[in-house]
Parts: structure tokens; C-alpha cells; sequence
């Protein structure tokens, strides 16, 4: 039967067709962006082989190149001319590969682009090492010998088990030499400083009389007698990471000598099966999540950008929720509605409108040169002219974004209150409850889901700003976290790192792009997962609410 | 006056329910409400004219009247929850004890702690059954558990829900039926003691046996509470109630025992209406 235009029209079907196609659109861009951000991310982690060709520039030069081939594109040969490159007549276009060579300290830069023609006798040889380092990136070679106070002790094949074994000493006396230089000299550091601002505090109060100064001295003396006997092991534990060493070729044939202390690992990808291979890469993901960052963030873990995304948000979330529920319960139940209320809600959904960065110029204006600083005079005038609280840090960041985000939380807790059926407030009224008791004792644990709506909007807000943390608390390296083991725990003061902040640091800002790009889209991945998960702790604790709270039905 | 030296009488409509009414006289009853003259508006609008009225203590008193007649109006009157009506005036004077609630000294939160009020739909906290029913003495700061144990208990039982819900005291009280819930709104009310309890169509969402149940209950409560009732069922006004008030746009028409009302009208406002004539 056919069915006419108009009849079709006039049954809706347009529309259910418009609305469904707009649902798909959206799904498929939300999962294209999570696909490619994954994607481009997480291959960073794969070992990938690593190619070994012989390369022809000219009739006379025939190098060996080594290294990971990155990326494959084709490029018109017309630009090829034009950059003074050879090409035949009728050729239309050539393939090109990105290798990434590493060995930045010998040849100076890390990829380079080779046309496919040149490269001969392409094999991915069994021995061939990828090591990551702990400066200059990656290095890509031959391992010749490893030595041991500069004598050889294995060459050649037997050298790569002796490596492991060696590698591991290494590390554990890494580890060691961390323990003490962040952990127990970073204690006395402390102390120290401690000192310092007592010292500075009772001078600043008249009180240094010659008693108290001299207990100062004597436990200053006690912490450097400490610091002597720390630097003293200090000393020797280094003795004994340089112990040893070892022998590498690199592509060219340039041989070189590294002590085992700057090497990360070193492992053979083309000799990996599968589940080495995914072995290897669930290790890496996990060293990038649990591990701090080196090389100017291009290199290692994101850690302390994750742990400050979250405190940050967390304590942004302690921050707004009262404060936005006190305002919107002022101006549902106690202002009177008129005019004036009217003015302040257009100002709140306004505010909601203001560009981050301007929060950001504010809580820089106003946060910390103005309250942190007056903070300072009154309560820490001994450690002036550095401040502590007139300065960026993790308190001003939270409290911008907390006021970032109010608007979103007075709007939906009003939403929330305006529900609540009016004869569920009379009967609370009824039997004699005041105003503020039966607002405290039901109204408000009836709105507590929305409240915990106008949370989770505030997290998505908040977890992704960037713009105004720059002015206000973040940077490129924070040297300890935010919490830590040592009073008092919680460092408001202090400045932290932060993923999105992360993100724009590696890309941009980093001094080598090319090598930090798949580590941009793996943090933006991770900035993602992070987020979803925020949202969705809030979301279960919302749901619990609204079972618990659930409204009548009547 | 004793209810002994009272004569029995059988009329119409009361004994749907087997139950027989007192001949009762108004001149020989206590007073617990007085309203004196009292005048309410919505902005421009007036919807009650001057109504004078004397509520009788412990015995039950229901409003009748077609609907928007203001009969729910003046009851909101009684515990002053038209306060919260935006642009509500109210003149004139309504004295529990010889001492008008209107007056500027009254604590307004006691005064509707001693007039209870219990609304057309059920409207539970969603809270569980046991915190519903304490929450008006929690709100007092009784906070022992032995008492508040006792009172939960006691009123529970006064309005006939404590052995329905004694094994489930800790569940929400959403989760039981309508006419259950508008039971557990009377024994929340029940358990803070007041002198009155005000009805505000307490049956008008509820199915025939809940209605019967909460009849009965009305008619076992009456011995310790005064209570007035409106609805704007005839049949329930007659078979629950001592004395009935009939109130037509605004205005009291007719006041006096239910009987006496029923049976011989003395307006013809009144007449009509009981007869079905209009409303």
C-alpha cells in the first residue's frame, strides 16, 4: 500500500526519523572521540618492533637505519621536488615512514622521515635492543659487554642475562637513594625550616631570649650531625649504582659506554611472543598511572597529575556544596520572591556564563594577592617575604572553581526544592516544627539528589577546567604531592599538578612534540576515565539518596 | 451535665453505621475553640464573611458545605496554616482557652503543637514508620529512646496501626497502603498530645474500608480529643460527627447537633443541600 508524503508527514515519522538520526550523530562523534583518543593513546604502551634497513641517500652512501617506524603517509611529488628530492617523471606520489630512532644524545634528534625507495633489506633482527633511559629518551642498539668497575664481565650473548640481573641491583639501590633523599632528607629539610620560622617568630615577638635560641641551636646541630650521617650513605649508595655499566653499539656503529643507573629497562621487542608483549604492556600502563613524571614530563608516569585532578575536585566539591545549598535555600525559602530575587537569579545563571579565565584573573586578584596575603601577615608573618598563602596554590584553586561552578549548584538545588510537595512542609508545620527544623529535619534530605545533580554537573565543570588553574595553584612539576604522610597532611598551601594543565604542558610546551604526542592522547584518555569515574561515584551516591528519599507517589 | 441524663434517639442517617446519637445541646457542652468574627481574604478577594462559631471539647464537629464554600479555609484557620499563604489577611479572633491564637504573644509552633491537623491526602515523611511518628517529639528534643518507645507505641495503637505495623516499625512508611499512611499521619499527630485534632477531609483519598477504619478510628478518639472534621461527604458528617457546621460561600449558615441538622433543618440553605437539591 502506498502511502503518500502527507499521510507519512502527518503520522510524525519525520520527526521520530530527525530525533533518532540526532541521537546517532551524537553517539557516534562521543565514541569516535573516546575511540580515537584510545587508540592513539594506549598503542604508546604497545613494545613495538623495532625495523632494521639499510638506507640508500645516494649511489654511494648505504647507512643502516634502526628504529621504530612511527607513521606511514604519502606525499605528493610534487613537494617532494620542490625540497630538492630526486623523483621520476610520472611518478604521482611516494610512501614515507616516520621512524623514531632514539639515541637523542648521539644523533641529536629523535625521528626522522625516510622515504620507502631508499630503504633495502628490511628485517627486524632477534637482538636488537630498545632501552629506555632516564635521560636523553630512548636509545635503540646493540648491547656489546657489560662491565663492572670498568672490567668486562660478560660480552656478547651472555650479556643480556648478566643486564637484567644487574638492572634490578640497580634499581633497588634507585630505590634506596630515593627513600633517603626524599624521604628522611626531605624530613630534616623540614625540620629545618621549622627552625627557621620558630627562630624568626620568637625574634619577631621579642622572645628570643638566650634559653630558647639555644635549644633551637642545639636541635639544629642534631639534624645536621643527621643530614651528615644520610649524606655519608648517600655518598656510598652512589658509589655503588656507577658500579656498573654497559657496552652498546647504536645504527651507525658509534659505540657507547652507560652506567646502568640512567637506564629505566632495556628489553628485546622483536624476540617478545604475545604474552610477553602483554605482559609488558600492563606494566607499562601501570607505571604510567602509578609513576612520577621525568624528562619535562615527555617521559614516565602521570601520577601526581592524577592525585592533584582529584584532590583539587574533591576538595572543590567540600567547598561548593554548602555553600550553594545555603544560597539557593535562602532564595527558594526565606527571600521574599520579587524583583530583588529575580535580579540575583539572572546574576547566579549569569555568573554560570563568565568565561573561566576571568575566575581565574579573579581568584588571582582577589583569592591570593588580596586575602592570601593579608592570611599572611596575620598568621604567618615569620616566614615573610616568601609567602604561603599569597601565593598560587591548591586552597585558592579549589575555592575559584567552587565559585566557578555555584551557579550550576544553586540552580539545580533550587530545582530540587521547588518539588517538594507542599503538604509534606505542612505536616511537618502541623505538628509544631519551625521553619528552619522542618527545612533542616525534611526538606532538605528530600533535595539532597538534586543537590547531588548540581554536584555531579559541578565535577564535569570542574575536572576539565584549565584555563583559570594556570593563574591559580597549577604547574608543570610539583615537587611533592598535596597529602602527604607529614604534618598537616593536607598542604593547602601548596601548588600541584594537574591533567589538563598535564596535557597542554606535554603538547605544547614540551621540547620534544613528536615524542610526547601519543602520551597527550593517552593523558587525555586517562583526564577522561578520571572524570567518568568522579561522576560516577557521584551518580551512585545520588541514586542511593533518591531511593532513600524517594518523593510520594501521590 | 451527665451523658447519662441523656435520651437516646435513633435518627436518619446514623444508624448506617449501628451506632446510636446522643441528644446533645450545645448550651451544656464545654467550649474548646471560640471564633469570634472572623474575617479572612486572599488579596481583594474575601472568603470567609464573619463567621462566629463555639467548637465543643471532645466531641467531633464537622464542616459541610459544596466545595470552595471555605469550610477547609476557616479549618486552616484553627492551627493558623493559612500564615503561610502568601497575601492571606485574617481579622477577627479564634480563642483555644480564652486565648486568641491571632494575638501577637502566641508561639506559633506550640499553638499547632496543641491543634494538630491531619490533611486530605496522606502525606508521610519519607522516613521510616517509627520516625514518623516520633519526629513531633524529636522536634521537642525528646530524644530518650525508652520514651520516645513508648509514645511511638501508644499512639500507634490510638489510631489502630500498631498491630499492622509492629514487626515493620523500621521500614519507610512509603511503602504502606494509603489508608495505612493516613492512620500513621493521625498517630504522628496523635503522639504529640494535642487538645484538638483538625480533619481536613481525612477520608477523601482513601477506598471505602479505609474510610470505614479511619471512622471508627474518629469515633474512638473523640473521648480525649475535641475534633473537627470537614468533608464533603453528608453520610460521613452524619455518621462521625456530634454537631455539624454547614457553610455555604462563606458564610455559617446553620450550627447545631448533627441530629437536630439532619433531621430538622431550620434553614432552607441548609435543606436544599442535605436533600441534594444543589452543591
Amino acid at each position: 500500500m502506498r502511502v503518500s508524503f502527507k499521510q507519512w508527514a502527518q503520522k510524525g515519522d519525520p520527526w521520530v526519523w530527525l530525533n533518532a538520526g540526532a541521537v546517532a550523530i551524537s553517539l557516534v562523534m562521543v565514541i569516535g572521540l573516546l575511540g580515537l583518543i584510545a587508540s592513539k593513546g594506549l598503542v604508546h604502551f604497545w613494545p613495538h618492533p623495532v625495523l632494521e634497513a639499510d638506507y640508500i641517500a645516494d649511489e654511494n652512501s648505504r647507512t643502516v637505519i634502526i628504529g621504530e617506524v612511527v607513521e606511514t603517509e604519502e606525499v605528493p611529488a610534487e613537494q617532494l621536488r620542490t625540497a630538492g628530492v630526486d623523483v621520476a617523471e610520472g611518478v604521482e606520489s611516494l610512501r614515507r615512514d616516520l621512524f623514531k630512532i632514539g639515541n637523542r644524545d648521539v644523533s641529536g634528534f629523535d625521528f626522522r622521515w625516510i622515504l620507502e625507495r631508499d630503504l633495502e633489506n628490511k628485517r627486524y633482527p632477534e637482538t636488537v635492543m630498545t632501552m629506555e633511559r632516564y635521560e636523553w629518551g630512548n636509545f635503540y642498539g646493540y648491547l656489546k659487554a657489560v662491565k663492572e668497575d670498568g672490567k668486562e664481565v660478560a660480552v656478547n650473548d651472555l650479556a643480556w642475562a648478566e643486564l637484567q640481573q644487574r638492572l634490578e641491583r640497580a634499581h633497588s639501590i634507585r630505590e634506596k637513594i630515593e627513600e633517603i633523599e626524599q624521604g628522611q632528607i626531605g624530613g630534616i629539610n623540614r625540620g629545618i625550616e621549622r627552625l627557621r620560622l620558630k627562630e624568626k617568630a620568637l625574634q619577631l615577638k621579642n622572645k628570643a631570649t638566650p634559653q630558647r635560641l639555644l635549644a633551637i641551636q642545639t636541635e639544629r646541630a642534631e639534624y645536621d650531625a643527621e643530614y651528615e650521617g644520610l649524606q655519608g650513605e648517600l655518598t656510598a649508595l652512589y658509589g655503588e649504582i656507577n658500579r656498573d655499566s654497559l657496552i652498546a653499539s647504536t645504527m651507525d656503529g658509534t659505540v657507547i659506554e652507560m652506567p646502568l643507573a640512567k637506564v629505566v629497562k632495556a628489553f628485546r621487542p622483536n624476540q617478545m611472543n604475545l604474552y610477553e608483549k602483554i605482559v609488558f604492556y600492563v606494566k607499562q600502563v601501570g607505571s604510567f598511572i602509578t609513576e612520577d613524571p621525568r624528562e619535562a614530563n615527555t617521559e614516565g608516569g602521570i601520577f601526581p597529575a592524577i592525585f592533584g585532578t582529584v584532590l583539587m575536585v574533591l576538595l572543590m566539591s567540600i567547598l561548593v556544596t554548602p555553600l550553594g545549598v545555603v544560597a539557593a535555600v535562602y532564595l527558594r525559602e526565606y527571600a521574599r520572591q520579587g524583583p530583588i530575587t529575580r535580579i540575583l537569579r539572572i546574576a547566579v545563571n549569569n555568573l554560570a556564563g563568565v568565561p573561566s579565565i576571568v575566575y581565574g584573573i579573579f581568584g588571582l586578584g582577589f583569592f591570593i594577592y588580596f586575602i592570601g596575603s593579608g592570611v599572611d601577615q596575620a598568621l604567618f608573618p615569620e616566614a615573610l617575604p616568601s609567602p604561603t598563602f599569597g601565593t598560587p596554590g591548591l586552597l585558592w584553586a579549589s575555592i575559584t572553581l567552587a565559585l566557578l561552578t555555584l551557579p550550576v549548584v544553586i540552580v539545580a538545588t533550587e530545582e530540587g526544592l521547588s518539588r517538594i510537595p507542599r503538604s509534606i512542609r505542612e505536616g511537618s508545620l502541623a505538628l509544631g516544627a519551625t521553619k528552619a527544623e522542618t527545612l533542616w529535619r525534611v526538606v532538605i534530605p528530600m533535595a539532597s539528589p538534586a543537590m547531588m545533580t548540581g554536584v555531579i554537573l559541578a565535577i564535569a565543570r570542574a575536572a576539565g577546567e584549565v584555563a583559570p588553574l594556570m593563574l591559580v595553584g597549577v604547574v608543570k612539576l610539583a615537587p611533592s604531592l598535596p597529602l602527604d604522610g607529614s604534618y598537616p597532611y593536607l598542604h593547602l598551601d601548596q601548588k600541584f599538578m594537574h591533567l589538563g594543565f598535564h596535557i597542554y604542558d606535554v603538547g605544547f610546551q614540551s621540547p620534544n612534540v613528536e615524542a610526547a604526542r601519543p602520551l597527550v592522547y593517552a593523558t587525555s584518555l586517562l583526564l577522561v576515565v578520571v572524570i567518568a569515574l568522579l561522576n560516577l561515584s557521584a551518580v551512585s551516591i545520588r541514586n542511593r539518596l533518591r531511593e532513600k528519599y524517594k518523593a510520594l507517589e501521590m | 451535665m451527665t451523658e447519662a441524663a441523656q435520651t437516646k434517639t435513633h435518627a436518619i442517617d446514623i444508624s448506617s453505621l449501628g451506632r446510636v446519637s446522643e441528644a446533645l445541646n450545645l448550651e451544656n457542652e464545654k467550649i474548646s475553640l471560640e471564633i469570634k468574627d472572623l474575617k479572612l481574604s486572599y488579596g481583594e478577594k474575601e472568603a470567609l464573611h464573619g463567621i462566629n462559631l463555639r467548637i465543643p471539647q471532645k466531641r467531633v464537629t464537622s464542616f459541610i458545605g459544596p466545595s470552595g464554600c471555605g469550610k477547609s479555609t476557616l479549618l486552616r484557620c484553627f492551627n493558623r496554616m493559612n500564615d503561610l499563604v502568601d497575601g492571606c489577611n485574617i481579622n477577627g479572633q479564634v480563642l483555644l482557652d480564652d486565648q486568641n491564637i491571632y494575638d501577637r504573644k502566641v508561639d506559633v509552633a506550640e499553638l499547632r503543637r496543641r491543634v494538630g491537623m491531619v490533611f486530605q491526602k496522606p502525606n508521610p515523611f519519607p522516613k521510616s514508620i517509627y520516625e514518623n511518628v516520633a519526629y513531633g517529639l524529636r522536634i521537642q528534643g525528646i530524644n530518650k529512646k525508652r520514651v520516645l518507645d513508648e509514645t511511638v507505641e501508644w499512639a500507634l495503637r490510638s489510631a489502630a496501626l500498631w498491630d499492622e505495623v509492629k514487626d515493620r516499625l523500621d521500614e519507610s512508611a512509603l511503602g504502606m497502603s494509603g489508608g495505612q499512611q493516613q492512620r500513621l499521619v493521625i498517630a504522628r499527630t496523635v503522639a504529640v498530645k494535642p487538645e484538638v485534632l483538625l480533619l481536613d477531609e481525612p477520608a477523601s483519598a482513601l477506598d471505602p474500608l479505609s474510610t470505614l477504619k479511619i471512622e471508627e478510628l474518629i469515633h474512638e478518639l473523640k473521648n480525649d480529643y475535641t475534633i473537627v472534621i470537614v468533608t464533603h461527604n453528608m453520610q460521613q458528617a452524619a455518621r462521625v460527627s456530634d454537631y455539624t457546621a454547614f457553610m455555604y460561600m462563606g458564610d455559617m449558615v446553620e450550627f447545631g447537633s448533627t441530629n437536630e441538622l439532619f433531621t430538622n433543618p431550620s434553614k432552607k440553605q441548609t435543606e436544599d443541600y442535605i436533600t441534594g437539591r444543589y452543591g
